[in-house]
């Protein structure tokens, strides 16, 4: 909204005649301050004109909405404090310091669990793995689409996908409620292999678990161990997680080791992932090959 | 609940307070100009001009007329509040780290921090009775007041020394009676006002393991919650010094307040502010968190800030709060309806 002042205003007042230093004289050039509301929206247009550093005309509209925030009632004092004047920086400021300004953003008071929530928190406390997906959830982010907390990049519905994914989709949530449902089917399954088992039992397990070592080829370069943990997590327990990085550059070298703590889980993940598309690349899923040793 | 956003520091808020009323914010910071606010719509009044380093802490007076900063020039001002003319100045020989007002308004602590070779220390000053007084010595013929006033109303009436390192705090008891001082050493000491003396000090087992940064009474004055940060924040007895409750959050404190009208205590804190940048925002929990006084559970957090929270105030109402952070915004909140019916 610069509008040549030259143009307007030229016929009563040269520019060349004026000095440069009496800017603030010129004001009475500029025509008066407008004030426009506030309507029944609480909408409040202030026009105002003034020079800019360059000379020129500058034509301001602010438009405010005055909205009532509280219901407060205020002290005879409090009135009367309301109408004095400003002091200090605050005397100069116009319309247009943009000190005060109320949020875009609505910003909600985050309630730590969603209420009634609480049994059911209580229930998996012991059952570290679970936490572990629970916690995981929090974090849901899909990274093909973006969306938050709706479901995971694997199964992200807008995926095109290299292989169709019909048997996939769907499997996941299946493994992750079989996973601790082992004891509902009735088999028994050794304390250091249940879905609640310790850490450090794991390790222990290593040399062990080498044969449920699933090797996994073709990854993208942003692909780092927790997304590889977050991929085969729902097939079941995983030991461990590594993915190759280049020691000089610190990049990822596209391949990478998942170790299973059960085998059949491990075979499940290599035939639902082999040929799986994830971050626009064709997974290669295979048994690790044994080490030569 | 949509906040309003108040940038008027150029540097990280240290210090809010709401007067009586609850239609005033004053908000201290690190750049040199205590600032206040309409409470209501965030629109700025005035700044008070004159300090020459950090403002560290304010108080202002029962009747709104007159405000008490400290700053670390090494001196505590007392200003006019409607006109923001400086009254008086205080000059002590290290950084002043807190003031606050005795019931009457007629007694000031301020607490020194230590500072080449001197220890910090809690002075007691007397304000002078009549504030007609004061604009009359002050704004006609200061030339008298350098003269007359300064003995009389610069002497500390007591000044208190013992602790070591830093005091963060120092407030008045119940009748100002007794002085309660907390800071770096994780002690909370009860001083008696009158003679100086250590009445009560705070256990070393139930007590913060790391430096409190901040403290605050209750509106009736009966018991005082204090942040620390050992990552907990501890409600106390203001007679027994007694540890009522306990609130374990996962952040260093900055920051506490309690709501007048509910049962809610307001932690506010964040990772150190030299290590933000290092990580991701996420990780820096910059928000307030609400707790249910009672049952020290959870309720919920405010997001907004992109730097640790400093500065906590409730409004006398208990309907809106202000927070102050590192990055040097004072965020307004006014509850939602919804607030209020919370249940737990």
């Amino acid at each position: 909204m610069v509008s040549n002042g030259g143009g307007n205003s030229g016929s009563k007042i040269r520019w060349g005649e004026l000095e440069e230093d009496d800017a603030e004289d010129l004001d009475f050039l500029l025509p008066p301050k407008q004030i426009i509301g506030p309507d029944e929206h609480g909408i409040k247009k202030i026009i105002e004109y003034k020079f800019n550093d360059d000379g020129n005309k500058v034509k301001i509209t602010t438009t405010t909405r005055v909205r009532k925030l509280a219901n407060t009632r205020l002290s005879k004092r409090a009135i009367e404090r309301r109408t004095w004047p400003k002091f200090g920086d605050a005397v100069h400021e116009d319309v247009g310091s943009r000190l005060t300004m109320v949020s875009t953003e609505e910003i909600l008071l985050e309630r730590p669990r969603a209420p009634g929530s609480k049994a059911e928190d209580s229930k998996a406390v012991g059952d570290s793995m679970a936490q572990l997906v629970k916690g995981g959830a929090v974090l849901m982010v899909c990274r093909t689409c973006g969306k938050k907390g709706d479901h995971w990049t694997s199964k992200c519905p807008f995926k095109d996908l290299a292989q169709p994914a019909e048997g996939f989709v769907d499997k996941p949530p299946v493994a992750e409620a079989n996973m601790p449902g082992g004891a509902v089917k009735g088999a028994y399954v050794p304390p250091s292999l249940r879905a609640g088992a310790e850490r450090p039992a794991g390790t222990e397990m290593r040399r062990r678990n080498e044969e449920n070592s699933v090797r996994v080829t073709n990854l993208s370069e942003d692909t780092r161990e927790p997304d590889l943990l977050e991929l085969f997590r729902p097939f079941g327990p995983v030991s461990r997680v590594y993915v190759a990085i280049d020691q000089k550059t610190g990049d990822s070298r596209g391949f990478g080791f998942i170790n299973f703590v059960n085998k059949e889980d491990a075979q499940r993940a290599i035939d639902k992932l082999n040929g799986y598309g994830y971050d626009n690349l064709i997974l290669r899923v295979e048994w690790a090959a044994p080490r030569t040793n | 609940m949509r906040p309003i956003l108040m940038k008027g520091h150029e540097r990280p808020l240290t210090f809010l307070k709401y007067n009586r009323d609850g239609d005033l914010l004053f908000s201290c910071a690190k750049d040199h100009t205590p600032t206040v606010w309409f409470a209501d719509n965030g629109e700025r009044l005035g700044t008070y001009r004159g300090h020459n380093g950090a403002v560290w802490c304010c108080d202002v007076s029962r009747d709104s007329s007159r405000l008490i900063t400290g700053s670390a020039d090494q001196t505590a001002m007392l200003w006019d509040v409607q006109t923001g003319t400086q009254l008086h100045t205080f000059t002590f020989d290290s950084p002043a780290r807190s003031v606050d007002f005795s019931v009457g308004d007629k007694l000031a602590v301020i607490t020194t921090d230590p500072f080449m070779g001197l220890t910090s220390a809690i002075h007691v000053k007397r304000i002078s009775k009549d504030p007609s007084e004061h604009v009359c010595l002050f704004c006609l013929c200061a030339d008298i007041l350098v003269v007359e006033i300064v003995p009389e109303i610069s002497e500390s009436v007591l000044v208190l020394k013992g602790p070591q390192g830093r005091i963060n705090r120092a407030v008045w008891g119940p009748l100002n009676k007794t002085i309660i001082s907390a800071g770096e050493d994780a002690v909370i000491r009860i001083w008696d006002a009158e003679t100086g003396k250590i009445l009560k000090e705070s256990d070393k087992e139930i007590g913060h393991k790391k430096g409190i940064t901040s403290l605050q009474k209750s509106v009736d004055g009966s018991h005082f919650i204090t942040g620390s940060l050992d990552k907990s924040a501890k409600l106390w007895d203001i007679r027994t010094l007694t540890l009522i409750k306990n609130y374990t959050t996962e952040r260093p404190v900055n920051a506490v307040t309690m709501s007048p009208l509910l049962n809610h205590v307001v932690l506010g804190g964040g990772q150190d502010a030299s290590a933000v940048t290092t990580t991701d925002h996420r990780a820096g929990k910059f928000e307030a968190k609400f707790y249910d006084k009672i049952l020290t559970e959870e309720i919920g957090g405010v997001k907004g800030h992109f730097g640790p929270i400093n500065a906590l105030a409730f409004n006398p109402d208990g309907k809106s709060f202000a927070s102050g952070g590192e990055d040097g915004y004072v965020r307004l909140h006014h509850f939602d309806q919804d607030y209020f019916n919370i249940k737990i």
